[in-house]
């Protein structure tokens, strides 16, 4: 059908709004869904990063409840590596928090690309019945190739060996930067030391194969054909393990510990 | 008569006469994608079939108002919507088949087979008719997505449907998984293998030199 100018801007208008309204309210009406599997996809993550579940082990909202009874949320401050008392984690929302101009700092320039670090960042602490520290699960972000990747790594009671480390959100390549997914590459990671002698992040990933953690405890093998989020997967480890990350915190728990 | 039986054309022919995959090798991207494990596959081929029966009919109904200089854009406006529908429905009751579809369900967008149909089919037929060439289409390309994941899931993992029936060497039994299957040039191998099943049933498919 030919028609004039002023129909084709009327109907491609329509079209627009129409479908706008369908995108948006199949949006709202599913969001509650969405969010729900999300919380819930995190939560799992959390237990895979501290080996209490495995990749491919699909839990229901039951069984993870049960498994996370052992983790407790804690809010820290992340300058002085204090806990905030004042703050519950139940209520904590993190992407607001982040988010929100009040409640975070620009970030220094950085390789990660880390925009804005939150005062306050909610980790997870895994302790024995009497008390001593077993685990701490961090939350990790950074940009990897084509999006931010978010993840959390979790490290000994010593505060510098890896016990694990998953990404929950990330938009990489499938096949490729995807591949931080694969349960192969994720079994890589326990073991691995963070820190040199000197207390500076040393752990990366590197191109080409990696040796067994106890002979080669700061290299992980790289992620073929994904250069750029390898690099991102070590510049963000860089970035949170180090002084404007979690550093004043690890510290703390290491001198309680008495590590 | 006529009617019943160009009906019955729309929805048989994609099958294995006009097959979108086989003979029009389009969404072919797809098909390498998401055929590792059948379950991926059948979630994606419902997704599919669920965008181009509705894509076909809206497309169809709208046919006498789009304007012909701006009837593509018009289309791709409504197969993303549609499309992004099918997504927030996977993320919300689907959750991990979503994550394992990931970018893939976003890419129907681009299946050349569901603007293939808007631009070649729906433009030209009503409503009805062509919503059952969308549902025959659909199920033309997941016959051949559900085909390739049924060999290589069993021949890569041993399984099918996620259920273990060769038991793999890794666990005591006598399989060893065949790892190109899990690779995307198991998928080639096994499409091509299709195409020339298909044409040496059917020569008339076979191009002329």
């Amino acid at each position: 059908m030919n028609a004039s100018a002023a129909y084709n801007l009327a109907f491609a208008a329509a079209v627009c709004v129409v479908c706008a309204l369908v995108v948006s309210s199949s949006n709202v009406s599913l969001k509650d869904l969405q969010e729900a599997n999300e919380a819930l996809e995190k939560q799992r993550n959390v237990l895979v990063a501290a080996g209490l579940a495995t990749t491919d082990e699909r839990l229901s909202p039951a069984e993870v409840d049960v498994r996370f009874r052992a983790i407790r949320p804690v809010v820290v401050d992340l300058e002085s590596g204090q806990t905030a008392t004042d703050i519950d984690p139940d209520l904590f929302d993190q992407d607001a928090a982040t988010a929100d101009i009040e409640t975070s700092n620009v970030a220094p320039e950085n390789a990660a690309q880390v925009r804005r670090v939150p005062h306050h960042v909610l980790v997870y602490e895994l302790r024995s019945t009497d008390d001593d520290l077993e685990l701490v699960i961090l939350p990790i972000s950074g940009m990897g190739l084509w999006a931010n990747l978010y993840g959390f790594v979790a490290l000994d009671a010593d505060m510098e060996t890896i016990r694990g480390l998953t990404y929950y959100d990330h938009g990489e390549t499938p096949g490729l930067g995807g591949e931080v997914d694969n349960p192969r590459w994720k079994s890589l990671w326990p073991g691995r030391r963070v820190f040199d002698t000197d207390g500076e992040v040393r752990i990366e990933v590197i191109r080409g194969r990696a040796g067994a953690p106890d002979t080669d405890p700061f290299r992980v093998d790289g992620l073929a054909g994904a250069t750029m989020t390898s690099r991102g997967v070590t510049n963000m480890l860089q970035f949170w393990l180090g002084a404007e990350g979690f550093r004043p915190y690890l510290e703390r728990l290491r001198a309680e510990e008495g590590v | 008569m006529a009617l019943a039986s160009k009906t019955r054309d729309a929805l048989i022919d994609p099958l294995f006469n006009n097959n979108p995959i086989a003979l029009q090798v389009l969404g072919i991207c797809s098909a390498l994608a998401v055929t590792i494990k059948m379950d991926t596959a059948l979630v994606m081929s419902a997704a599919v079939v669920g965008v181009l029966i509705s894509s076909n009919f809206f497309v169809s109904a709208l046919r006498h108002l789009i304007p012909t200089n701006i009837r593509i854009i018009v289309q791709l406006t409504i197969i993303a919507s549609l499309v992004i529908v099918v997504d927030q429905i996977l993320k919300a009751y689907l959750f991990e088949l979503s994550q394992q579809l990931s970018v893939f369900v976003g890419l129907i967008i681009t299946n050349c087979i569901i603007m293939g149909r808007a631009e070649a089919f729906a433009m030209q037929n009503p409503p009805t008719l062509s919503l059952i060439d969308g549902l025959g289409n659909g199920l033309g390309y997941g016959a051949i997505l559900m085909g390739t994941a049924c060999i290589r899931e069993l021949l890569g993992f041993g399984s099918l449907m996620g259920i273990q029936l060769l038991p793999l060497t890794s666990e005591g039994g006598w399989y060893t998984p065949n790892g190109m299957m899990v690779l995307s040039p198991g998928a080639f191998f096994i499409i091509g293998f299709f195409i020339w099943a298909l044409r040496t049933w059917k020569p008339e498919q076979v191009e002329s030199e």
